[in-house]
């Protein structure tokens, strides 16, 4: 190849050498991207069944198509160092090749089956119907927060999942208003939440573990888009159960004074029209999140702030503010209201 | 005045405002649309300057989530409809002709008519901002978050209109393009002759006259679900929105082609000049582009791999998409192929088309990559796809036209650009866009949603959105160069002659600018490459007839009433039914003058 032309055995090595360093260091950067430690929405670590399945096509598409990347900058670069314009030059007079347009009509045909090969074989598994057994749950999109029911549990609950480990679950995927997408990288692709069509995914989580699994909604939903995160926490089937039981139970109910009269408040500044505390007469409103068992959560308004007691103060003095267009209304409560409220709230374990 | 009959030497001296305002020469009409369209283009990157300000740090304060979603909305719809399709169009105007050998295009007034409504809908767009807010939605426009239920501000009714006005400027000038590249060919110049470049425009032109009806229709009926109240995409009275996406993306895939297609011209046109060898396989990369051109209506549901279609469906489409990558592979392979064996000379323009095929590869391959659907899980609606995307449209589209810009100014201007500015132009933007586009890869494996106008801290994000935005400075840098380029270049004396290049077409036969009429005499055609093949065949020109009378459509300023009768009527639409009217009587009084307008 270029033999005639000097100096060519430096460019093809120099261009080979080139490609190398920029091809290393771009799949260092994927290596880090993929870590889980410091990326906890990485899509490179599957912690459930169907997302290991899915990864062993990922991982191939990823090695081919780096393949066709090296190769492809390997030859745009020896060739603009090759054949480089220099005194004296000619440029050779041909218009074609057939046998060359017919190998090179075979590389990619063989790429793409190579890639559609397990695609196909893996979608048969993933879209089957979920397991006899599986847990079901129903997830609603709203904009912007996510509801989540267990109907055989009679459970309903705001932006945090529990799961079992090792138990199949399905995820019934609705929405109320707008598309929404459930996405929790490590557990499974994401689905769409489209109004007035239900579907589904289900997946098998195969790690218990403290850290929640980091999810968010990855279709746009409009003005806070942005901030309609949510979790999963995959437990051991003895914790799972602990947890289902008080969360299909009643709240807590207030004991001390302070968080007496913010049951009270709750009442008097219509928090019921809206929110729905078991146990509590008269608060059954559903348009907001159910909030019987709000302090067992570990975030608040879909992971936009931790739950502590002054960051849900922070939220009730003017929800606009944390959460731009969120459903809310700010009720202009007094600092002593906002005391009552604070301290009901964080009482709802 | 300037009824342009007779003599060479006419209409290049009308400058006048007027002059500009009722021409019907494909050449000034392709050099509005450049200039219109450059213009949007710095708008565009200017929006996305702002977004990547947004973004640069977690909890971002630059752009309230509103006007970041107003942003980004209008980011792409600025670059897709009024940078990159116009560009396209100025090249398509001012070179359909030349490369065919024809004076005009088929319907001069028509073309005229394209443009004033293009400029139209891009400023009612626009005015948008200053109008209560401008679209907000996407530019996907999905339904029901752009029913007037949950966008209540009149931004996608902007949205719908503007358009709805684009699209008619993009279907006359694609008839238009379509009738001249098959009827007005000179002599010799059978299609299999026909420079790449003029296929591909020929390709576009049928996309689009495919598929813009499609978005017509979507596009009324969200315009009665909003302002009628009908239910078309409604959910909650009955309406399918999964129905809006596919009507939206058998016109939005469609779409994506329209914008690469002529760089790929572009490309096969620079490479085989810089080179000085013939196009490696012309009829490959001709079929290759036809092929790309049919699959791609075959394809859009790629983009709903999530929305629950079902395997069967996910199947067929994965399928169709994973064999689009083929005839593109193909044509990667004939433009290595042309370099292989050459004399390159690395003028800025070789640099821009050696860039695209590089950079338009990466878009390729991660587009393939997002063919398999259990992958489009994890790349759909992440930052994955925008890598994918920038790639394929920045990498691709624009450093094609930039090529273009490079290849073709001399022609245009008769001043051939700054080289030493030119390379640094394309070092900065080549830089810029991969500091700019690549870490976007690594976000998308790192989980990042797309279309999110603030993150926390600690998922990972934060670096490589620092570096991005970075690079979206120096991308901005590189761009400045550029215009400091062509600013320097019109100041200097012309220089370029009629063929720097020892270009092959047609166009560099005749002097830079071209005279109003393009050939003093009708060129014939004898090879692929006309000009290298009369050079290696001793072939002089034709000697121009003492008595060269040659007949060019007069100025019309009808397409200007028509034009203003369809803004009028958008107008309308955005307003009270009282202008609706209006604008229809000045548009019928403009069609009715133009019907018994004498044409000589
Ligand atoms: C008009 C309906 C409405 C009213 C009235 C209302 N809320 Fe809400 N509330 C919502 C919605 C909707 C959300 C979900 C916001 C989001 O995350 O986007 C919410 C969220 C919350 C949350 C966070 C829940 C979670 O798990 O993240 C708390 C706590 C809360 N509201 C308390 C109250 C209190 C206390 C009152 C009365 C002072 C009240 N709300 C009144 C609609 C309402
Ligand atoms: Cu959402």
């Amino acid at each position: 190849m270029g033999g005639s032309r000097p100096g060519s055995m430096i460019a093809i090595i120099g261009s080979l050498a080139l490609v190398g360093v920029v091809s290393f260091l771009l799949w260092m950067g994927f290596a880090d991207s993929g870590d889980f430690a410091g990326h906890p929405m990485t899509t490179w670590v599957p912690k459930s069944d169907n997302a290991s399945l899915v990864h062993g096509v990922y991982q191939l598409i990823f090695i081919l198509a780096g393949a066709v990347f090296v190769g492809i900058m390997a030859l745009t670069l020896i060739f603009s160092l090759l054949y480089r314009e220099r005194p004296g030059g000619e440029a050779r007079q041909f218009h074609g090749n057939s046998r060359l347009e017919v190998v090179w009509t075979l590389i990619p045909v063989l790429i793409v089956v190579a890639m559609a090969v397990p695609t196909f074989s893996t979608m048969s598994v993933t879209s089957k119907p979920a397991p006899d057994n599986a847990l079901k749950v129903v997830a609603i999109g709203h904009q912007w927060w996510w509801e989540f029911q267990y109907p055989e549990l009679g459970i309903t609950t705001a932006n945090e999942l529990y799961l079992p480990v090792n138990r199949p679950v399905s995820v019934a995927l609705q929405s109320s208003d707008v598309i929404h997408s459930f996405w929790v990288p490590q557990l499974s692709g994401k689905i769409d939440n489209v109004p007035g069509h239900e579907n589904h995914l289900w997946f098998t989580p195969t790690e218990a573990r403290a850290e929640p699994y980091l999810g968010q909604c990855a279709e746009f939903c409009g003005l806070s888009h942005a901030n309609m995160r949510f979790r999963v926490f995959v437990a051991s089937t003895g914790d799972f159960e602990a947890w289902a039981k008080s969360a299909a139970g009643d709240r807590t109910a207030p004991t001390a004074d302070l968080a007496k009269a913010g049951e009270q408040q709750f009442v008097a500044s219509g928090c019921v029209a809206c929110h729905t505390v078991k146990g509590q007469a008269g608060a059954a409103g559903k348009i907001g999140p159910d909030l019987s068992h709000f302090a067992a959560r570990t975030t608040l308004a879909s992971g936009t702030l931790d739950r502590t007691p002054a960051n849900i103060r922070k939220w009730l003095s003017n929800p606009q503010a944390v959460k731009p267009g969120v459903l809310m209304p700010n009720l202009n409560l007094s600092p002593e209201a906002l005391d009552k409220l604070v301290a009901y709230l964080d009482g709802l374990k | 005045m300037a009824t342009a009959l007779g003599a060479m030497t006419h209409t290049q001296e009308d400058t006048g405002l007027w002059s500009w305002l009722t021409t019907v020469d494909h050449k000034r009409i392709g050099a509005v649309y450049t200039v219109a369209g450059f213009l949007f283009f710095l708008l565009g990157g200017f929006e996305a300057v702002m977004v990547r300000t947004q973004l640069a740090v977690p909890n971002g304060t630059v752009l309230d989530a509103d006007r970041y979603n107003q942003f980004f909305t209008m980011h792409a719809l600025t670059m897709i409809f009024l940078g990159v399709m116009p560009m396209g169009a100025g090249f398509f105007n001012y070179f359909i002709p030349l490369h065919v050998g024809a004076r005009d295009v088929a319907f001069p007034r028509l073309n005229a008519l394209s443009l004033w409504i293009f400029l139209s809908g891009g400023i009612l767009l626009n005015s948008s901002f200053f109008l209560g807010g401008a679209p907000n939605g996407g530019w996907f426009g999905y339904a029901p978050l752009s029913s007037i239920e949950y966008a209540k501000s009149s931004g996608m009714t902007f949205y719908v209109v503007g358009l709805l006005v684009l699209g008619l400027s993009s279907l006359m000038a694609s008839l238009n393009f379509a009738v001249t590249i098959i009827n007005m060919r000179a002599p010799g110049m059978s299609m299999m002759r026909l420079p790449v470049f003029i296929w591909m425009v020929l390709v576009v032109a049928f996309l689009l006259i495919l598929s813009l009806p499609v978005l017509t229709v979507g596009l009324l009926q969200l315009y009665f679900d909003r302002v009628w109240g009908t239910s078309f995409f409604s959910p909650s009275t009955g309406g399918d929105p999964i129905l809006w996406q596919h009507i939206f993306w058998i016109f939005g895939h469609p779409e994506v082609y329209v914008l690469i297609l002529p760089s790929m011209g572009i490309v096969s046109e620079v490479l085989p000049v810089m080179s000085k060898k013939p196009l490696f396989g012309y009829s490959a990369i001709v079929f290759a582009g036809a092929a790309i051109g049919v699959l791609g209506f075959g394809v859009w549901a790629h983009h709903m791999f999530t929305t629950g279609l079902g395997p069967v469906p996910q199947v067929v489409f994965s399928a169709s998409t994973m064999a689009i990558g083929v005839p593109t592979g193909i044509k990667i392979f004939n433009w290595l192929g042309t370099m292989y064996g050459g004399n390159i000379r690395f003028v800025t323009a070789t640099y821009f088309s050696v860039g695209f095929i590089a950079l338009f590869t990466i878009g390729g391959i991660s587009g393939v990559m997002h063919a398999s659907p259990p992958v489009d899980g994890h790349h759909q609606d992440s930052y994955f796809v925008v890598a994918h995307i920038h790639y394929v449209l920045f990498g691709g589209a624009i450093m094609g036209i930039f090529s273009g810009f490079y290849y073709w100014f001399p022609k245009m201007s008769g001043r051939l650009l700054d080289e030493a500015l030119g390379k640094l132009n394309f070092w900065t933007m080549f830089v810029g866009m991969n500091l700019t586009f690549f870490p976007m890869h690594f976000l998308g494996l790192a989980g990042m949603p797309r279309r999110i106008y603030t993150y926390d801290a600690g998922m990972g994000w934060d670096t490589w959105n620092m570096v991005a935005t970075i690079g979206s400075y120096i991308l901005a840098i590189g761009v400045l160069v550029f215009v400091v380029n062509v600013i320097k270049t019109m100041r200097k004396e012309p220089d370029a002659g009629n063929d720097p290049w020892g270009g092959a077409t047609l166009e560099w036969a005749i002097p830079s600018p071209p005279p109003a009429h393009n050939f003093d005499v009708v060129p014939e055609v004898r090879d692929r490459d006309p000009l290298w093949y009369n050079r290696d065949h001793g072939i002089a020109p034709t000697p121009v007839p003492e008595h060269n009378h040659i007949h060019m459509p007069p100025p019309s300023y009808f397409p200007l009433i028509v034009a203003l009768g369809v803004l009028l009527i958008a107008v309308g639409a955005l307003s009270t039914l009282a202008i609706v009217g209006l604008g229809a009587v000045v548009s019928v009084y403009g069609i009715w003058g133009w019907a018994l307008e004498p044409t000589d």
